[in-house]
């Protein structure tokens, strides 16, 4: 368990010496995890409100199609049933990120999950049988699926707004591309395509909406970012955002997928305000597969160059997101892979051009990585391409390339801290590469092994893509030493709660039980931008350590005064106010605190503080200190090649990740692991196939997911660059271990098997394929 | 919508108390201990069988509760995650995926600590294979799994699953 007793070291050291525990670094179970393997925790179908009714949604189930009519006469006829709404029956704003959204569609629908109806009744069972008798009359538009199809001449126009079907474009550059090209011994050039991936939350999306006497409304919502919610619900409902409360219930995983607010967040508002009672919308395992949005598919097109000597020169890139049917946050991907391309590793010359392309498919939105993942495949593929045409091994390009702490990117990003030598030296070292990494094997049957690596290149201190990427935190003290932080940063199951109480307890000399902390009620806490972008460790770390250190500032002084002593002379160690030389407790920090509030100045702590990093927005070329500070990792992975039946297994992955500083073991552990599983699976198994618009495995029957029997051996090490901008240190690690798993896989099946492949999933049947066609050529080129 | 006249007698025992109720035909297991008795410990993930958030002890044996008929479960004896803890004390399971941080989100988790007690109930010292075979309907998005091989594997050393 967590211990912060002062250790006093042996009576042989002179002067006596005292050891301080710290609870930084430390192994610390989570403090939602007895709740949570209890059953106890209530995730939002576990919420029942007094009178509370069921929403169900009708979706369009066509791609592409204008709207004739709609009778929903049968469904209001029903009993049971208290609302039904369609877009006559509501005010349309449009919302999302190119506002081409709105809650129920009038006119016509741009992909198969256009919500067109909605009721309320009951029970979830007359809520559906309502839902199945509404008749909808559509005439079927032509349909766009690809988006090669999309931007072709003559193409069907998606939004009328945008007649070329592509509502953004991303440009962005440093250096000269024709220099980089003269100064290039070796080009490359190769396109790399991405798959549509969903965020197979376990607890499907959800919300309750009920409004009080005085309409104000409450919401049990999972949003990942309550206070833009509430100012973009604000203007969707028509209803003053004060006017707004959410409250967060446990949440059974978000990884991006609840950045955007959606549509049946709005409509669940509609039908508890057209039926005055608490209305509760959960999403089915096939609505969730269906409903909620993806990670960007891709094509991306990159062509890069190199001395002889592995010198990077240049890397030129072209890529094309597939958008869906409407717009979310996710078309800002785009600035995320930028990064990646402009700054993993030091190159002189970059250019890209994005363009973000409407088709019929279901949208795509914010997820893991945002852009990194796709654009750090294609990179990772192509340098080890580099690397294995000039005759130098893997590691030692990017070991010549890598950027050293000080450097600034050619985008404008300060590395003040960079542990990206470290990272590849440790995940090498620690995967045998010396010995293991050989040239690929000529093997045609039996199965072959190789081994390969990616790095990674993400935000580690928030990224200022608002005005404000800050996080509030209020603190306050009681008369028993018990602690309560109200913090703005919101928990899905990462384990900010805890890193934030052990900060604080860290301050304050207080045990961590003695620690509460409350994140999930929008009325009560302070305002932070979100859990996104791998910030909350850090930000939040930040503002909870500075509001502690305020108030350990006034409890050390209230020491002094209550036991006439020099303020300095004193430390807070395991719920006392001890002496700082010796260690001896001189008094209890609850009496302390009592004397405080009972005696003369009838005082008590009370501390807050609104935490702002000193980062930069961008400007319009893209270009700032976006983070005020830069994660880097690197990951060696090992793979078996089944040459008969195209199976690849992975047997071991060698992470290395400059987290700055662990702050938690146990959940920094479990951040990479899940990670590594989430790219194992974007790697080798998953894929929401649509076809036609129609998405055709909407089950986790026809979706793989991996499973116990996909973990391999994990290998972690954490390199501790100490960012002096991070609390104790710290920077975020979230997002980035998926970030280099499926490049680093490429890479390895590469030197198995002599053959890469550029587009994911890499499956069996793909990866058969893939041999067979170097086989033939191979024999065509008389190479045989 | 089934109607009252429907509804079939059901008595069991849940968590060892015995249980009777009147339920409708239709209803799973699943949503009997849920909507009718109150525990959700056990989750709706898919409702098809594939995910194990809803996994029970059924007669001892491992079930996804979504899966199976109530009306089927008479004079069973049902053990769901409420019942795994005893005079408010965790669960030598329970315990170790506390300690070896085998929880994120949470919301696979009294699935995956039935699945898991139930492997133990049948062979009290797996090896890491078995424990990763008895597991490997439980999906979990969030740990990648290793904490929870982890820590079954340590309430295995630490005895058997039995209070």
């Amino acid at each position: 368990m967590i211990r912060t007793a002062v250790e006093v070291q042996p009576e042989t050291t002179t002067p006596r010496k005292v050891v301080k525990q710290t609870l930084i670094g430390q192994r610390v179970p989570k403090l939602d995890a007895p709740d949570k393997v209890t059953g106890l925790a209530r995730y939002l179908e576990d919420i029942k409100l007094p009178r509370m009714l069921y929403g169900k949604i009708l979706f369009a189930g066509r791609p592409h199609a204008r709207i004739m009519e709609i009778d929903a006469a049968a469904a209001r006829k029903m009993p049971g049933v208290r609302a039904v709404l369609t877009a006559a029956d509501i005010e349309l704003v449009p919302f999302g990120f190119a506002r081409d959204n709105t809650a129920l569609k009038k006119g016509k629908v741009t992909c198969i999950r256009d919500e067109v109806a909605a009721v309320a009744a009951d029970t979830p069972e007359i809520a559906a049988e309502a839902i199945r008798r509404i008749r909808v009359i559509y005439e079927d538009l032509p349909l766009v699926t690809s988006t090669a199809e999309a931007i072709a001449e003559g193409a069907p126009v998606i939004h009328e707004k945008i007649p070329d079907n592509v509502p953004y474009r991303f440009d962005y550059s440093h250096g000269d591309i024709e220099q980089g090209i003269r100064e290039s011994d070796l080009i490359v050039e190769d396109t790399y395509t991405l798959q549509r991936v969903a965020h197979c939350c376990l607890g499907t999306a959800g919300i309750i909406a009920h409004f009080d006497a005085s309409g104000r409304l409450t919401l049990h919502s999972l949003t990942q970012v309550p206070f833009s919610y509430k100012n973009d619900l604000s203007r969707i409902i028509g209803l003053p955002a004060e006017r707004i409360r959410v409250i967060q219930p446990t949440i059974g995983g978000a990884f991006g997928s609840k950045l955007d607010i959606h549509p049946f967040e709005p409509i669940c508002v509609f039908l508890a305000r057209a039926t005055r009672r608490p209305v509760q919308i959960a999403f089915t395992r096939e609505e969730e597969f269906l409903a909620t949005p993806t990670r960007q598919p891709m094509v991306i097109h990159l062509r890069s160059g190199a001395r002889k000597d592995g010198t990077f020169t240049f890397r030129d890139v072209r890529m094309t997101l597939d958008n869906g049917g409407r717009t979310s946050w996710g078309a800002t991907t785009p600035w995320i892979s930028m990064r990646t391309f402009s700054s993993l590793y030091r190159v002189p010359h970059v250019r890209q051009h994005v363009d973000v392309v409407y088709t019929n498919n279901v949208y795509s939105c914010a997820f893991r990585g945002y852009g990194n993942p796709q654009a750090t495949f294609a990179l990772e593929s192509q340098i080890d391409d580099l690397a294995h045409r000039l005759g130098l091994d893997p590691l030692e390009i990017r070991l010549k390339n890598a950027q050293k702490p000080g450097e600034t990117t050619g985008q404008g990003m300060v590395l003040g801290t960079c542990g990206l030598a470290d990272c590849l030296k440790a995940a090498a070292r620690n995967a045998a590469w010396d010995v293991k990494h050989s040239p690929p094997q000529k093997q045609r049957t039996g199965r072959v092994r190789g081994m390969g690596m990616a790095s990674l290149f993400h935000v580690g201190g928030g990224a200022k893509i608002q005005r404000s990427d800050g996080c509030g935190t209020i603190l306050k003290i009681d008369d028993f030493g018990g602690v309560t932080i109200l913090t703005g940063a919101s928990d899905i199951g990462q384990g900010s709660e805890t890193v934030i109480a052990q900060i604080v307890a860290e301050e304050l000399g207080l045990p961590l039980s003695n620690i509460r902390v409350m994140n999930n009620d929008s009325d009560l806490k302070p305002w932070d931008v979100g859990v996104h972008a791998s910030r909350t460790t850090f930000i939040a770390g930040n503002s909870a350590q500075r509001a502690a250190r305020e108030a350990r500032r006034k409890l050390l002084e209230a020491a002094g005064k209550y036991l006439k002593r020099d303020p300095r002379q004193l430390d807070l160690t395991n719920g006392n106010v001890t002496d700082c030389a010796t260690g001896e407790p001189l008094e209890s920090i609850a009496k302390v605190l009592r004397a405080m509030h009972f005696g003369g100045n009838h005082e008590m702590i009370m501390t807050s503080d609104f935490y702002e990093p000193p980062s930069e927005m961008p400007d319009s070329d893209h270009k700032g200190d976006i983070s005020a500070c830069y994660a880097f990792g690197t990951h060696v992975a090992e793979v078996e090649v089944d040459l008969e039946t195209g199976v690849v297994r992975v047997l071991g992955i060698s992470a290395a990740h400059d987290v700055g500083r662990v702050i938690n073991r146990l959940g920094i552990e479990g951040q990479i692991e899940g990670g590594i599983a989430q790219g194992i699976g974007y790697a080798l198994y998953e894929e929401l196939k649509v076809h036609g618009g129609r998405v055709l495995n909407s089950t986790f029957t026809d979706y793989k997911l991996p499973t116990t029997r996909e973990i391999p051996e994990l290998k972690l090490e954490f390199i501790e660059t100490n960012d002096p901008a991070g609390p104790h240190g710290a920077k975020g690690v979230a997002e980035a271990p998926l970030v280099p798993v499926a490049p680093a896989i490429a890479n390895a099946i590469f030197n198995a098997t002599g053959v890469r492949i550029r587009e994911l999933p890499m499956t069996p049947e793909r990866v058969l394929a893939s041999l067979k066609e170097a086989q033939n050529a191979e024999c065509g080129g008389g190479h045989g | 919508m089934p109607q009252a006249t429907e509804l079939l007698d059901l008595a069991f025992t849940v968590n060892g108390e015995p249980v009777q109720l009147a339920v409708s035909p239709f209803s799973s297991l699943l949503d009997v201990l849920r909507e009718n008795l109150e525990l959700t410990g056990a989750k709706r993930g898919c409702g098809e069988g594939e995910c194990g958030a809803c996994s029970v002890l059924l007669n001892g044996k491992v079930v996804n509760s979504c899966l199976v008929l109530a009306a089927e479960c008479a004079g069973a004896d049902v053990l769901t995650i409420e019942g795994l803890t005893r005079a408010e004390r965790l669960h030598p399971l329970q315990e170790a995926f506390v300690q070896h941080g085998a929880v994120q989100c949470g919301y696979c988790t009294p699935g995956m600590v039935m699945a898991a007690y139930g492997l133990l109930l049948e062979n009290p010292s797996p090896s890491e294979a078995e424990v990763c075979r008895a597991l490997e309907g439980n999906l979990c998005r969030c740990t990648g799994y290793r904490k929870i091989i982890d820590a079954v594997l340590a309430a295995t050393n630490g005895g058997p699953p039995h209070d």
